[in-house]
């Protein structure tokens, strides 16, 4: 029997891993849906439509997760017993704070100037630095299975994604 | 609440007859019909063969009522009780109607939803609305020959959750079984995906007459992805044509002027700006009631320039739903062009010059939502086989709730895809509290002022503990239809919430059924006839289904006792359907649903297995 509560990554049929293409899952979720959703069963019995229903939503949530790369990182290190994200663990790297309060600061600049070019320029520093830590979180997670220094990396992946998060928001504030 | 042809007892219908569905395009200037005839999607005329109905409802000191182009040809002699573009007014307050003051009707501002004093009473927007669904519903069922198992009803992608719910009952109120409301921009991505085979991303530009939709969608191998959606819900042609309004005030020297005039005026405006579509320079005469003889021309150039902020205004959102998709312009393969409003050139040029290519004209801008709505609904009624396309659209708006300090907490991000649920715990702030207030908003900014207000509502019955020691899970469902409903349970006691996140102004069950009972019986029809003819086709079309379900998967997933214990209740349910006992029916329904959810799991197991073999092998040991 399948079991509702199986993992995401078992839910998609894809392997526990970070190092997923962006076309792996989207295939896998498309596949999926392509089967249960609610749509598929405009025709069944009540009760097939109410589990589409909820499969589907199942499914989505699984897909939210899997898709970004820090939500996925978080959940893999979850399965393996550790929450990277706990708030106890808050120390980092000074000069790794240090790049980051520079960041910031570039950002208010540019939004106080409504620049878009520097915008441009720092988020695509900041998407370099993610990249190279994704490729971090990849070779830890999946090769070394380092979860402990994974965990580490994850923390300071958070804070780019929510500095590029605040990039995007600038954008839509600088065109009014 | 399925609407069906009264069958004679003991009279089934034919197990694969074509069952009759509808999509409707329920615009702010113009409405449509249409359905799936022959495999073709079609939209349904008149009997003066228009397929356009203006949205225009008109209501007389004796209660009549007028539709379409009857009532807007008398929307200057009456402006005041003729309601134009109502679709406007949907879920909307009047605070939230900036131009109110200028507009002829008299409103009264009602919780959650103004409403119109006219000749014939107050009037909400629903009810406005339901004046023109009735219509379209009568239109095709006169030309289908039956009556309407459903209908598919389109609503902006960029409406909030009030728009959807006050578009609802609209539907419900005209007496129709609502399939789904879909948003329009993904109506017309299935109505030209379909008819060109297209793959890739594409992204849809909806100008109507009062909203302004962009979706970015991926089409690939039959599934429609919406991949981001925004717009603005009161941006549309009007606003055109109220540039051009101001633009003859200003060169007549005008000042005030009656709502007549101004409905005249608004008149040619929008006439002058749809022949500007056609020609470089446009003559606007007019006599006003007090004498006063308007001659004016009007350039292409002028009129650009005096609505360029309008056209600048509309690419904003493509920018942003570009963003939330992660793309660039040049990753869009094709622009459909959709909406009355498109037509314009300068919209063309700047959609073009945005996007880097030439936009898609290739089909009628006024009929291609109408059309995909109507192969939606189509698939939904339950004609089409399993290689159907499918849909996956998202919400528009971001959901959240109200925290401390005013702030907004999100709990589904904007362009989550639906349907979807998702829940976040919350805890008490005080020693000993009781009760939490769970107020829902929806939008994109930090403070819930800036946001709309969807619901408030109160867990009680918290047992007191320390601050921060109860769990309140509050749970957000979003369903087929973008509709929000919320839970709240504290999670030690299991004390629990619920609600259907209804504006104020929604109409309850009880006050549809009386107003369908009202109707009804001004028909001289009977209600009791037609409960037991709804009920009795939704059985025939539950046994049905349960017989197919156990024609592919009895063998291979249920015992033999299983399967003949399902087989005796679908015996029983069709002992009843042959009678005349509604209750019986009821029961006998009610009892075979509850028989078969074990089957029911099963097969949904069998199909996910099924989507997992797929791709398994060649990605799990890669
Ligand atoms: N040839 C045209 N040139 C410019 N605008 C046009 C033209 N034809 C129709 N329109 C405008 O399109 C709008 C109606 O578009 P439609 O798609 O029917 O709107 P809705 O979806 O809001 O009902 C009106 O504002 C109308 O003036
Ligand atoms: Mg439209």
């Amino acid at each position: 029997m399948l079991d509702f509560n199986r993992n995401h990554f078992e839910l998609f049929g894809l392997r526990p891993a970070f190092r997923l293409s962006r076309e792996q899952i989207d295939r896998a979720y498309r596949e999926i849906q392509t089967e249960i959703h609610p749509d598929r069963f405009a025709h069944a019995g009540e009760a097939e439509q109410r589990l589409a229903m909820q499969w589907t939503a199942r499914v989505n949530e699984a897909y939210a997760t899997l898709r970004e790369p820090f939500e996925r990182a978080r959940y893999l290190l979850e399965l393996h017993g550790v929450q990277a994200m706990d708030a106890r663990n808050t120390a980092m790297p000074a000069d790794f704070l240090m790049q980051q309060m520079a960041w910031r600061e570039q950002l208010e600049t540019a939004k106080g100037k409504s620049d878009i070019n520097a915008l441009q320029r720092l988020e695509q520093a900041v998407r370099g630095e993610a990249e190279a830590l994704e490729r971090e979180l990849a070779e830890l997670l999946d090769e070394r299975h380092d979860y402990g220094r994974a965990a580490e990396t994850l923390r300071k992946y958070r804070f780019l994604d929510k500095l590029l998060v605040e990039i995007e928001a600038a954008y839509d504030e600088i065109d009014g | 609440m399925a609407l069906l042809q009264i069958a004679e007892p003991g009279q089934s219908t034919a197990p694969h007859e074509h069952r009759l569905a509808v999509g409707i395009d329920l615009g702010t200037t113009n409405s449509l019909v249409a359905t799936v005839r022959n495999g073709i999607a079609v939209v349904l005329n008149d009997e003066h063969g228009r397929s356009l109905l203006p949205s225009v409802v008109r209501y007389s000191p004796d209660g009549s009522v007028q539709v379409g182009y009857e009532a807007q040809a008398q929307a200057s002699a009456d402006p005041h009780n003729t309601i134009i573009s109502a679709k406007r007014f949907m879920g909307r307050g009047i605070k939230d109607l900036p131009d109110a003051a200028t507009l002829p009707y008299h409103f009264v501002d009602a919780p959650g939803m103004v409403q119109i004093r006219t000749a014939a009473g107050v009037k909400s927007p629903v009810e406005v609305s339901a004046e023109i669904l009735k219509v379209l519903k009568r239109r095709a069922e006169a030309s289908l020959g039956g009556e309407l198992i459903g209908a598919v009803i389109t609503v902006p992608a960029y409406f909030d959750d009030a728009q959807r719910q006050a578009t609802k009952d609209a539907a419900r109120l005209a007496g129709l079984n609502v399939l789904r409301l879909l948003n329009e921009p993904t109506a017309a991505a299935i109505a030209y995906g379909l008819d060109n085979a297209a793959e890739g991303i594409y992204a849809v530009y909806d100008l109507g007459g009062g909203t302004f939709d962009i979706s970015i969608l991926r089409l690939t191998r039959g599934v429609f992805e919406v991949m981001a959606t925004n717009g603005d819900s009161a941006l549309g042609g009007d606003d055109f044509d109220r540039r051009i309004y101001c633009w003859i005030l200003e060169q007549a020297g005008l000042h005030a002027i009656t709502d007549h005039d101004k409905a005249l005026l608004l008149a040619k405006a929008r006439e002058a700006k749809e022949m500007l579509s056609e020609q470089p320079s446009v003559r606007i005469t007019a006599v006003l009631s007090g004498g006063e003889l308007i001659d004016l021309t009007l350039t292409e150039d002028a009129f650009n320039d005096m609505t360029e902020s309008l056209v600048a205004k509309t690419l904003l959102p493509c920018r942003k739903a570009l963003r939330d998709a992660g793309l660039k312009p040049a990753d869009v393969k094709g622009v459909v062009m959709v909406g009355g409003s498109t037509r314009i050139p300068r919209i063309q040029a700047a959609v073009g010059e945005f996007f880097g290519q030439t936009p898609l004209n290739n089909l009628d801008p006024d009929k291609v939502v109408a059309l995909g709505a109507a192969m939606q609904a189509n698939v939904l009624a339950g004609n089409k086989g399993q290689d159907d396309w499918l849909l996956l659209d998202v919400v528009p708006l971001s959901l959240g709730i109200e925290t401390m300090g005013g702030l907004v907490e999100k709990i589904i991000p904007r362009n989550s895809t639906i349907p979807l649920a998702r829940a976040q715990e919350f805890t008490t702030y005080k020693d000993g509290q009781t009760a939490m207030m769970i107020h829902v908003v929806q939008g994109e900014r930090e403070l819930v002022s800036d946001c709309r207000s969807l619901a408030r509502f109160e867990l009680r019955g918290i047992p007191p503990m320390v601050a921060g020691a109860a769990r309140v899970r509050v749970t957000f469902q979003v369903d087929a239809d973008g509709l929000l409903s919320v839970t709240a349970r504290e999670m030690s006691t299991g004390v629990e919430a619920h609600i259907e996140v209804k504006p104020s102004y929604g109409l309850t069950d009880e006050e549809v059924a009386r107003m369908l009972q009202d109707s009804y019986t001004h028909a001289s029809e009977d209600m009791a006839a037609r409960n037991l003819a709804e009920a009795r086709v939704d059985g025939q079309r539950l046994a049905e289904a349960t017989r197919s379900a156990l024609a592919a998967d009895g063998e291979a997933l249920l015992t033999a006792e299983e399967r003949a214990a399902i087989e005796s209740l679908i015996a029983t349910l069709e002992r009843a359907l042959a009678g005349n006992d509604l209750k019986a029916i009821k029961q006998a329904a009610d009892a075979l649903n509850q028989g078969t959810v074990e089957f029911a799991a099963s097969r949904m197991d069998a199909s996910v297995r099924r989507a997992l073999t797929g791709h398994r092998l060649e990605e799990i040991d890669v």
